[in-house]
């Protein structure tokens, strides 16, 4: 699991992998579709590929003559999940932090409220 | 996972970016507030105890010294399911300006993996104040643990300890 999730993460480190990522959001595509748009050897690309299909972001179909590629959208949704989680964290504590600023803001700027000591007689 | 930040955009909500070139983790978050009020938040450790911590427990800062080479220290409790637990964290302040903070970052619970923390306050110019925080890490191992911190055991955990227990005969 954890051995998964870093490999998820190191196999989309790389904008190319990342790329074909985000195409075969849309659909499962042939190899030598996803080669298409770059500019590198169709060796270059089927090294990317056992990068993502290691990580098992990928699979690809053993039966049909074609080989398309399929993304497994679930490990994908694990690791979104996961940095969701992180932000969530990260979120309850700017909430406590919005607090403190506001307190600080009626500190700094007493206009509401009750006024101080010592007004003009 | 790209980290250019749209200056249109509003970050009313925490975003988070894992950096993809560098072990990295990107945070932005707008705040209804001045710089200074941003940088007093996180360098009085009054302030800072009242909003910082992994729990709403808040944390206990047991040493504190917002200055160049000073360093800071504290201790946080929380509960976690019925478990209480209780974890720290110390690092040292390299850079403390009104617009940025610069300062290494350490869990107790791994003393060698030290994160180096950058953290800025851009003054938006209507009265809110952008922070920008980016933890570097040792290693992308490190930053995607410290990404799963915050997840429950997951099942598949559950079964690796088994498999663990079964391997040295304890089961």
């Amino acid at each position: 699991m954890t051995d998964q999730l870093s490999r998820v993460f190191a196999a989309l480190a790389d904008p190319t992998r990342r790329d074909m990522v985000a195409r075969l959001t849309e659909g499962d595509h042939t190899v030598n579709d996803l080669a298409a748009p770059y500019d590198v050897s169709l060796q270059a690309v089927s090294k990317h590929l056992k990068v993502l299909e290691d990580a098992g972001l990928v699979t690809r179909t053993r039966e049909a003559q074609r080989r398309p590629v399929h993304l497994e959208a679930e490990v994908f949704d694990l690791m979104t999940k996961w940095i969701e989680r992180y932000r969530q964290q990260a979120e309850e504590r700017f909430s406590r932090l919005d607090a403190v600023l506001a307190a600080m803001d009626e500190q700094d700027n007493p206009t509401t409220g009750i006024r101080t000591e010592g007004t003009a007689s | 996972m790209t980290t250019t930040q749209n200056r249109d955009t509003r970050y009313t909500e925490a975003a988070i970016e894992a950096d993809a070139k560098v072990p990295a983790i990107h945070i932005w978050r707008d705040f209804d507030a001045s710089p200074s009020q941003l940088f007093r938040a996180h360098t009085d450790p009054q302030l800072f105890a009242r909003w910082s911590g992994p729990s709403s427990v808040g944390a206990e800062i047991t040493e504190w010294d917002a200055r160049e080479g000073g360093c800071w220290r504290y201790t946080a409790r929380g509960i976690d399911g019925r478990d209480e637990f209780e974890t720290s964290f110390h690092g040292c302040f390299h850079t403390v300006r009104e617009d940025r903070i610069v300062q290494t970052f350490t869990w107790d619970g791994m003393p060698d993996s030290v994160a180096l923390e950058t953290m800025t306050f851009e003054d938006l110019g209507d009265g809110r104040t952008r922070l920008h925080a980016v933890s570097l890490c040792d290693s992308f191992e490190d930053r995607d643990a410290w990404l799963r911190s915050g997840m429950e055991v997951g099942v598949n955990d559950g079964y690796a300890a088994i498999d663990r227990l079964l391997a040295e005969g304890a089961l």
